[in-house]
């Protein structure tokens, strides 16, 4: 039971897909300008790693060394066109503004990355729970950049009006930065450094130290 | 003529692939520490996007589009459902053959690119560049062109982004920020600093 806990939790704060194993940044960035669809996003992101390592898992065995990764990606493509075809079907307005990021499901490092790294080598289904714990590793980063965005950026959350904005007779002038992809970045790299402070032991060593400045002493 | 020049600077500056759509981020953030490394990679992106986004260009619209097929016989048949599963095989088929191909041939630049081709596969600017062609419905020729543009500018972000981050080794950042949080600033610096193109028109 233990273990079931920690491979479902430890990818959202202590080994985090997005902030510290550099995975799956692309999408992170470009479809969170607003909460609704970022939380499409994450729902179909969790449920393809979540399946795609049970699928890897489940074949692990029989999967020639070789050609792993073709394997892989096939069993990772199909899922997404599931996903794509179902979105296009139920969701049509939303998957318009997704446009292709859900095609890039696919390259996303986060689904290649758990079923080299996990699927490959564990039973079933740990190698599922794995893949929800990375898919919400990767959407509580996404939906907090996401909140910050679209309430700050347009004084909205799910379309709801939060804070009336100063256009429609409100008090809130908009901060229309936060609505152009560059604020994206800021907001990850600030996330980054909130959780390196509270887990001081993700901090990156620097390739050089700089030396302290020395009071040059009288001339002795 | 001109609008295909339009296109080709419109792909580098103004929707730069890496600063405008964020696509290939993962390597963009992982090989951009040495400019030497960077500058390999860039023109492995910049290779392997004009000849696949091409080539999906031409198995969209002669095999898979609605009605794409009339030439075999079947008129009704609209398999662009199949779409993500054919472009992600069509790249990692080309990458595996220009491997062999510049193995056998050019060995220098082989022993160059070395490392970074097998990474190409899973380059989502290279998926991108496909999704975006079959969406914005380029023809054959604009999409020579979108193709090479969109490799030339991802090449150029990642080379300027290499510059940045050599200096910054001599530089003294909090301890939080240091390494990848950094970067992800500098990133945003330089995405407004391209957002400056806008507006650009030939």
């Amino acid at each position: 039971m233990e273990t079931v806990r920690e491979t479902l939790t430890s990818p959202i704060f202590k080994n985090n897909p997005i902030a510290l194993q550099i995975l799956g940044v692309c999408s992170a960035l470009a479809v969170t300008s607003s909460l609704q669809v970022t939380l499409v996003m994450c729902v179909a992101l969790t449920s393809v790693t979540a399946f795609s390592n049970l699928g890897v898992s489940l074949i692990r065995k029989h999967i020639p060394g070789s050609i792993r990764i073709i394997v892989q990606m096939i069993i990772i493509a199909s899922l997404v066109i599931v996903v794509d075809q179902l979105l296009k079907a139920y969701a049509y307005g939303i998957s318009k503004q997704l446009s292709v990021f859900v095609g890039l499901i696919i390259t996303n490092c986060i689904v290649m990355g758990r079923a080299e790294a996990f699927a490959m080598k564990n039973p079933p289904l740990p190698s599922f729970l794995d893949g929800i714990g990375n898919g919400l590793g990767y959407s509580v980063v996404l939906i907090s950049v996401a909140v910050v965005r679209e309430l700050f950026g347009a004084g909205k959350l799910m379309g709801f009006d939060i804070l009336p904005v100063v256009t429609e007779g409100g008090w809130y002038i908009p901060n229309g930065l936060l609505l152009l992809p560059p604020s994206a970045f800021f907001l990850i790299g600030g996330f980054i450094w909130i959780l390196r402070s509270v887990k001081t032991d993700q901090v990156e060593k620097p390739d050089f130290k700089l030396s302290k400045h020395t009071v040059a002493r009288e001339g002795v | 003529m001109e609008a295909l020049l339009s296109l080709f600077v419109r792909s580098i500056f103004i929707e730069n692939m890496a600063l405008a759509f964020f696509l290939g981020m993962c390597t963009f953030l992982a090989v951009s520490k040495k400019i030497q490394a960077a500058f390999g990679l860039g023109v492995a992106v910049v290779v392997v996007l004009t000849i696949t986004v091409p080539v999906n260009n031409l198995i969209y619209n002669y095999l898979l589009a609605d009605g794409a097929l009339a030439w075999a016989g079947y008129p009704d048949l609209d398999l662009s459902f199949l779409g993500l599963l054919s472009y992600i095989g069509v790249i990692a088929a080309l990458v595996q053959i220009l491997e062999m191909f510049l193995d056998k041939y050019v060995p220098a630049l082989y022993n160059a690119l070395g490392v970074f081709l097998p990474l190409i596969t899973v380059n989502c600017a290279i998926l991108g560049a496909s999704l975006f062609m079959v969406e914005r419905d380029y023809n054959f020729a604009e999409s020579v062109v979108f193709g090479a543009g969109a490799g030339v500018g991802w090449a150029l972000a990642i080379v300027a982004l290499a510059g940045i981050r050599e200096k910054l080794k001599y530089s003294d950042v909090p301890d939080g920020l240091q390494g990848l949080g950094i970067t992800f600033i500098i990133v945003g610096l330089m995405s407004l600093g391209f957002m400056s193109f806008g507006g650009i028109d030939i």
